[in-house]
C-alpha cells in the first residue's frame, strides 16, 4: 500500500514499521511515529468531520492539542470507545479503528448540511430567540431535537472497563512543556541537584524542535540536540520524564493535576497497566514552558478541508513527512508562515503564492522565500475560497480593496501569528499584561511559585527561548533552595520570525452579513455572529462568549479567543485591554472522568461500615439498607414474606414476646474527666450534675440557634465517666462539635472525648420477655426491676465477657441494650438469640424499629426535625433544665419567636389510609389556590399492632388543634386526618417499667 | 489543593482539614445578658473580608486539634497558623 502524499525521506516516522488502521471502515497504512492526522494526510484524506452547527465539511486546522475540527471516535471494542478525540493527538498503532462524527448518512454526504443553507435562520443566540414557545416544548421537543442534530460524538453505553490510577508526587521544580524552553529549564534546574519533573503532552519530547528542519543548536541539528538533552536528563536520578502527560490544571499552593496517558498508544496494552494515571504534583517551583498557539486568519470560508494553520502544514511536512497538499497558497500576516512555505517548497509542494497582509515584507524568512523565487503578494488577503469537500481555489485581493484574482490550490496555510499559552499562569491567578507591540497578553506578576519561559512568555527567537529556559530553570531551582552552577549558553543558528501578526477579522469587501468567516471552528461561530452580539448590546467579553458560544467548545477557544476579542474590540471601538479577557479554566484539554474517579468505583466507591452481627443477619436472609456508610438490616423476611408482612410480624413479636435488634451503629462517645458532668451540662439542655452513677438520661443537644441537633441516651458509668450515645448519622458531627467547644471555648474544662462507636457491639433485646431472655446469661447484675429500673446502666458480664448493660427502650417495651466489645458481638448475639428461642425471640430490623418508635411518638432526628425545630415544638420542653444558667442554644430559646403559638408542633395523625411522608397538611382543600400549608407529615407507617395507619406530623399550633380534622391534598383527592396525641401506644408508659 | 501547616503536625494537604469559620469570635460569657440583636450578631454576623482573614481550621483527619490561621481570601496564601488562645499575628506586608 502506498502513501501518495508521503515523502520518501525525512521526518520522525519509522518507515520500517508500517501500521494499518481504518477510518470510517476504510483501511489505510501509516507508520510508527504518525498521528492519525498525519497518517490520513499522507493518504490524501482531509475530510474528517462535520461541523457542530452547520455540518460543514471539515479537515485538519492544527497539528496538536489546539485542533478544533478533526474530532473522531477511537474504538477498541464496544465499551472502549473514546468520542471527541483530536485526530492530531491520536498516536497511530496497528489496527487502530477511528470513525468520524456528527454526520448522517455519511461523511461525504451529510443530510445535516442543510443547516448550512438554512444558516440565515440560525444567527447568534438563535436558541434563545427561536425556541421560546409553546411553554414546555423546550424540554420535550426542541432540546432533544437540537441535541440530536448538533453535538459531537456518542459516548459508549457500557461501563468503562479500563483502570485508572492516581499517585502523588513531590518535586522541587516541575517543568511543564518539553519544547526548547522546557528542555533548557529542566537541564538547568537538574544541574543543581533539584528534583525535577518534566511533563509534556506529546508522545515525544521536543515541542517545536521536533518539526525544526532549519535550526542548529551547539552545531547540531535540532533533532540531535533533543536526543542528547533527553539522554542526559534520562540518566539523572533527580529527573522524572513524563511524556504523554498533560498538566491540565493548577489548583492552588503549587498543586498541579497531570494526566498521563499510559496505554492509549499501544496496539495491545498490557492488562496490568492502567489506561491513564493522575499525578497530583506538589511542586515547590513551577516553570511553565507551554509554548504558543498559532491563530487562524479570519477570512470568508476559511474552514474548508485543506485550509490549515501554517505551523501545522509545516509540522506535517517536516515532522511526519506527510504533504498536506500539492499546490499551496500561503496566507499570512507575519513571518512565521514563510517557514511553512520553505518547507512545503522543499518537499515538492508547489507554492502558488504567498498572500501577505503587510505592505512591506522583509527579514530573513521572507528573503529566503524570495531567493527561491516564491511569489509574494504583499498587502493581500484571501477574500473567499471554493471547493466543497476540499479547498480547490481562493480569491486573493488587495487588503485596501479592489478586484481579486483566483488562485487554484488544494492547501491554504494561514498564519495570524502566535498566541502565548497563558493557561497555567492564569489558573495560578497570575496577572496578565497586554503587550501593545505584539498585540498579545503576556504573563505578568505571578502569585504563586510559577514562572513562565519561552514562547508562552512572548519570547520567540530560538536562541532567546533557550536562554530564557535556562534562566527560568536556574531561578526556579535557586528559589527551591539549590545553588546554581555556571550559566549555560549555546550557539544557535536559526531563521527566526520577527514579531508581527494580526488578530481579528480581515477585510474582504463583501457583504459582511452573508459571508461565513469562522472564528471558533468547533462551535461554528463566525465573525458576523460576534459583531451581531455587540450590536444586540453585549459589551462584556464574558457575555459575548456565552451568547455566541465562541471559545466554549472542547478546545476552550485555544485558536479563537484572541481573534474574537479583537473583533469585539473593533466593533465596540474600544482598545483590546478594555474589553478584557475570558477566564482560563482547567482542564487545559478534555480530561477523562476516569482519572478523577481512580479506583474509587464499584465496591471501592465508598467505605462500607458493617457491624459484627452483619454476617449473621445476612445468613438469616435479612434485607439491608444504607444508613450513611452503614449497612443495616432493614427486615428479616421469612419464606415469601414481603416487607409489610415481615415488619408486621416483627412488630407483633416485640409487643407480645421479645425482639432482638442490632443497635451497634449508634454513635458512642466516652466523656471522661473531673469536669465531664459540667461539660455535658453545657452541651446538653439537660442537667447532669445530679444524675446518679448507674442511671441514664435522654439527652437533647441544640445548636446555638436553639434548634435540635441530636439526641440520645447518656449513662453515668462513674462520677467522672459518661457513656454518651448519639444518632447513627450524627456521631461524627456531634463529636466534632463537642471537640470544638472543649478545645476552643472551654479549654479550662478537664475532660476527654473518645469515639467508641466501633468499640462496642450493641444488642437490643426488647419486649415483655426481654428480662427472661437475658437473665440466665447475665453475671454480676441484679435485673430485678427494683434493683435495675428503667433508664439505668450496670457493669457486669455476659458469657464471661465484660458488658455495659443499659435498661433503655426505643420501642416502649421493657428493654435492654447489651454493650459488649465488638469482637464478642456475634458470639453474644447468637447466645442471646439461642436463649430467646424458648420465649419466641424474633430478630427485627430498622423498619420495625421505626414503626415501634412511632407508635410511641419517639422522634427521629432528621425525620421529625429539619434544622428549624426547637425542643418545645417536639414536646421535649421537659428535657430543658431551666435552672441551668447556660447551655448551647439556651439564649436562642429565649427569643420571642420561640413562644409563638403558631410554631409547628409535633402531633399524631389518624387517617383511613396510609399517608405519604412529606405530604402537606391544609385546613380546607377546596379553598382557592394557592393553599396555605399548615404543616407536613414527617413519619407514616401502618401499625400492625394498632391495626391502622399512624403518622407523625409537624402542624402549626398543632397541640392546640388536637381533635381537629385537617386535610392532606393528594393527586387522588384530599385525605382527612384527625390530629391526636403523638403517643399512640401505651400512653401511660406502664410497659416500660415492667 | 491548599497546603496547610498544622501547628502540631506540620504541613499537610487540605483534604486532612475541615474549615471552621471565622476565628476570634468568642462565645459570650453570659449569653442571657445579651439583647436579641447582640445575640444575632454573635450567631450570624461575620466579617467576610476581601483580604486577610483569621479563620479556624481543624486537623480532623490528623491530630484532631483546632487551630487558627490567617489566610488571604484572594490569593489563598497563609500568613500564619497558630494555636487556639494565641493572639492573631499582625499582618506583615502585602500578600
Amino acid at each position: 500500500m502506498s502513501n501518495p502524499f508521503r515523502l520518501a525521506l525525512g521526518g520522525r516516522i519509522d518507515r520500517k514499521r508500517p501500521l494499518s488502521f481504518s477510518f470510517d471502515g476504510k483501511s489505510f497504512q501509516g507508520y510508527a511515529g504518525d498521528t492519525l492526522a498525519s497518517a490520513l494526510i499522507a493518504n490524501g484524506v482531509h475530510l474528517v468531520g462535520r461541523s457542530f452547527k452547520y455540518h460543514r465539511p471539515r479537515g485538519f486546522l492544527a497539528a496538536g492539542s489546539d485542533e478544533p475540527n478533526a474530532m473522531v471516535a477511537v474504538k477498541r471494542d464496544t465499551a472502549r470507545v473514546t468520542p471527541n478525540t483530536r485526530a492530531t493527538g491520536v498516536e497511530l498503532y496497528d489496527g487502530l479503528t477511528a470513525e468520524s462524527q456528527n454526520r448522517w448518512p455519511s461523511l461525504a454526504f451529510d443530510a445535516g448540511a442543510v443547516n448550512d443553507l438554512l444558516s440565515p435562520f440560525f444567527p447568534a443566540g438563535f436558541y434563545y430567540k427561536t425556541f421560546m414557545w409553546p411553554a414546555g416544548a423546550w424540554k420535550r421537543f426542541y432540546e432533544p431535537k437540537i441535541r440530536a442534530m448538533a453535538g459531537l460524538g456518542v459516548a459508549p453505553k457500557e461501563a468503562d472497563p479500563d483502570r485508572y490510577l492516581q499517585r502523588h508526587a513531590h518535586c522541587d521544580v516541575l517543568v511543564v512543556g518539553a519544547g526548547p524552553a522546557g528542555l533548557a529549564a529542566a537541564l538547568a534546574a537538574s544541574d543543581t541537584g533539584a528534583r525535577v519533573i518534566l511533563a509534556d503532552e506529546q508522545s515525544e519530547m521536543g515541542g517545536s524542535l521536533l518539526a525544526d528542519d532549519q535550526g542548529t543548536i551547539d552545531g547540531k541539528p535540532a533533532g540531535a540536540w533533543i536526543a542528547e538533552a533527553l539522554a542526559l536528563l534520562g540518566q539523572r536520578d533527580n529527573v522524572t520524564l513524563l511524556a504523554r502527560t498533560t498538566a491540565f490544571g493548577f489548583y492552588g499552593h503549587n498543586h498541579l493535576g497531570l494526566c498521563e496517558r499510559v496505554t492509549d498508544h499501544l496496539a495491545a496494552p498490557d492488562p496490568k497497566l492502567p489506561r491513564e494515571r493522575l499525578w497530583q504534583v506538589r511542586a515547590k517551583q513551577v516553570v511553565a514552558a507551554a509554548g504558543a498557539i498559532e491563530r487562524p486568519l479570519v477570512f470568508p470560508d476559511n474552514d474548508r478541508p485543506g485550509i490549515m494553520l501554517a505551523d501545522a502544514a509545516h509540522c506535517f511536512v517536516t515532522r511526519y513527512g506527510a504533504k498536506p497538499g500539492s499546490r499551496a497558497l500561503i496566507a499570512t500576516a507575519g513571518d512565521d508562515a514563510y517557514r511553512a512555505a520553505l518547507a512545503l517548497h522543499a518537499a515538492g509542494v508547489e507554492i502558488a503564492a504567498i498572500a501577505d497582509l503587510r505592505e512591506t515584507v522583509t527579514g530573513p524568512l521572507p528573503e529566503a522565500a524570495r531567493a527561491l523565487g516564491l511569489k509574494i503578494l504583499t498587502g493581500s488577503v484571501v477574500t473567499g475560497t471554493r471547493g466543497r469537500l476540499r479547498v480547490s481555489g481562493a480569491t486573493v485581493a488587495p487588503a485596501k480593496g479592489g478586484a481579486g484574482s483566483d488562485i487554484a490550490c488544494d492547501l491554504i496555510a494561514m498564519s495570524g501569528g502566535f498566541t502565548p499559552s497563558l493557561h497555567l499562569h492564569s489558573q495560578a491567578r497570575g496577572k496578565l499584561v497586554f503587550d501593545a507591540a505584539s498585540g498579545n497578553y503576556l504573563p505578568g506578576e505571578s502569585l504563586y511559585a510559577l514562572r513562565s519561559a519561552g514562547a508562552c512568555k512572548g519570547v520567540t527567537a530560538l536562541a532567546d527561548v533557550l536562554a530564557d529556559g535556562f534562566v527560568a530553570g536556574t531561578a526556579a531551582a535557586e528559589a527551591a533552595g539549590f545553588a546554581a552552577g555556571s550559566p549555560r549558553s549555546l550557539a544557535v543558528s536559526a531563521l527566526d520570525a520577527r514579531p508581527g501578526g494580526f488578530a481579528g477579522a480581515l477585510p474582504h469587501g463583501r457583504d459582511p452579513n452573508k459571508v461565513k468567516a469562522f472564528v471558533d471552528f468547533q462551535n461554528d461561530a463566525c465573525a458576523k455572529d460576534i459583531v451581531l452580539a455587540t450590536r444586540e448590546g453585549f459589551r462584556s467579553i464574558e457575555h459575548v462568549k456565552r451568547y455566541t458560544t465562541t471559545g466554549m467548545a472542547t478546545d476552550q477557544g485555544k485558536t479563537s479567543n484572541i481573534n474574537a476579542l479583537n473583533i469585539v474590540s473593533a466593533a465596540l471601538e474600544r482598545p483590546v485591554p478594555e474589553v478584557g479577557l475570558t477566564t482560563f479554566r482547567p482542564p487545559y484539554t478534555p480530561t477523562t472522568f476516569g482519572i478523577f474517579a481512580g479506583t474509587a468505583r464499584g465496591d471501592l466507591f465508598e467505605p462500607v461500615r458493617r457491624t459484627p452481627i452483619d454476617p449473621w443477619a445476612a445468613g438469616q436472609g435479612a434485607v439491608f439498607e444504607d444508613v450513611g456508610q452503614w449497612k443495616r438490616a432493614r427486615y428479616f423476611p421469612v419464606g415469601s414474606e414481603d416487607m409489610e408482612a415481615a415488619v408486621a410480624r416483627e412488630c407483633r413479636a416485640v409487643r407480645s414476646a421479645a425482639g432482638i435488634f442490632d443497635a451497634t451503629t449508634l454513635g458512642k462517645i466516652e466523656v471522661v474527666g473531673p469536669d465531664a458532668a459540667e461539660f455535658l451540662n453545657r452541651i446538653y439542655t439537660n442537667a447532669w450534675t445530679k444524675l446518679e452513677v448507674g442511671r441514664c438520661r435522654y439527652g437533647v443537644m441544640l445548636r446555638e440557634d436553639g434548634f435540635l441537633l441530636d439526641d440520645g441516651v447518656v449513662g453515668r458509668i462513674a462520677a467522672d465517666r459518661f457513656h454518651v450515645t448519639t444518632t447513627t448519622g450524627g456521631a461524627a458531627a456531634v463529636l466534632h462539635r463537642m471537640e470544638d467547644y472543649l478545645q476552643t471555648e472551654w479549654p479550662d474544662l478537664d475532660c476527654w472525648l473518645t469515639s467508641q462507636t466501633e468499640e462496642w457491639a450493641v444488642i437490643a433485646v426488647q419486649g415483655p420477655k426481654a428480662r427472661a431472655v437475658i437473665e440466665p446469661l447475665v453475671e454480676d447484675i441484679d435485673l430485678d426491676p427494683e434493683a435495675m429500673p428503667h433508664m439505668s446502666v450496670r457493669l457486669g458480664k455476659i458469657l464471661g465477657v465484660p458488658m455495659r448493660l443499659f435498661r433503655v427502650s426505643f420501642t416502649g417495651e421493657l428493654g435492654f441494650e447489651i454493650n459488649v466489645p465488638s469482637s464478642y458481638g456475634r458470639k453474644v448475639w447468637e447466645a442471646v438469640f439461642a436463649a430467646g428461642q424458648a420465649h419466641g425471640i424474633t430478630p427485627y430490623g430498622t423498619e420495625a424499629m421505626h414503626v415501634l418508635r412511632a407508635e410511641k411518638g419517639y422522634i427521629i432526628v432528621g425525620q421529625e426535625t429539619d434544622g428549624t425545630v426547637a425542643p418545645d415544638d417536639l414536646g421535649l420542653g421537659w428535657a430543658i433544665a431551666k435552672a441551668k444558667k447556660d447551655f448551647v442554644g439556651k439564649r436562642s430559646l429565649a427569643r420571642a419567636e420561640m413562644r409563638n403559638p403558631t410554631r409547628k408542633q409535633m402531633v399524631g395523625l389518624e387517617s383511613a389510609v396510609l399517608l405519604e411522608e412529606g405530604a402537606q397538611i391544609v385546613a380546607d382543600p377546596t379553598a382557592p389556590l394557592p393553599l396555605t400549608a399548615l404543616g407536613h407529615v414527617t413519619s407514616s407507617y401502618h401499625s400492625a399492632v394498632l391495626g391502622k395507619p399512624i403518622a407523625l406530623a409537624l402542624v402549626s399550633g398543632g397541640r392546640a388543634r388536637l381533635g381537629e380534622t385537617l386535610h392532606v391534598p393528594m393527586p387522588g383527592g384530599a385525605i382527612a386526618v384527625k390530629l391526636v396525641s403523638p403517643v399512640f401506644y401505651d400512653p401511660e408508659g406502664v410497659r416500660l417499667d415492667a | 489543593m491548599l497546603l496547610i501547616r498544622c501547628p502540631y503536625c506540620g504541613e499537610r494537604p487540605e483534604v486532612e482539614f475541615r474549615h471552621g469559620g471565622e476565628a476570634h469570635i468568642a462565645r459570650p460569657a453570659d449569653p442571657a445578658t445579651l439583647t436579641d440583636e447582640e445575640w444575632a450578631d454573635f450567631l450570624y454576623m461575620r466579617s467576610n473580608p476581601r483580604g486577610l482573614h483569621a479563620e479556624r481550621w481543624r486537623h480532623v483527619h490528623g491530630c484532631g486539634r483546632f487551630f487558627n490561621a490567617v489566610r488571604h481570601t484572594v490569593t489563598d496564601k497563609f500568613l500564619a497558623t497558630y494555636k487556639v488562645g494565641e493572639p492573631r499575628p499582625a499582618p506583615e506586608g502585602e500578600l
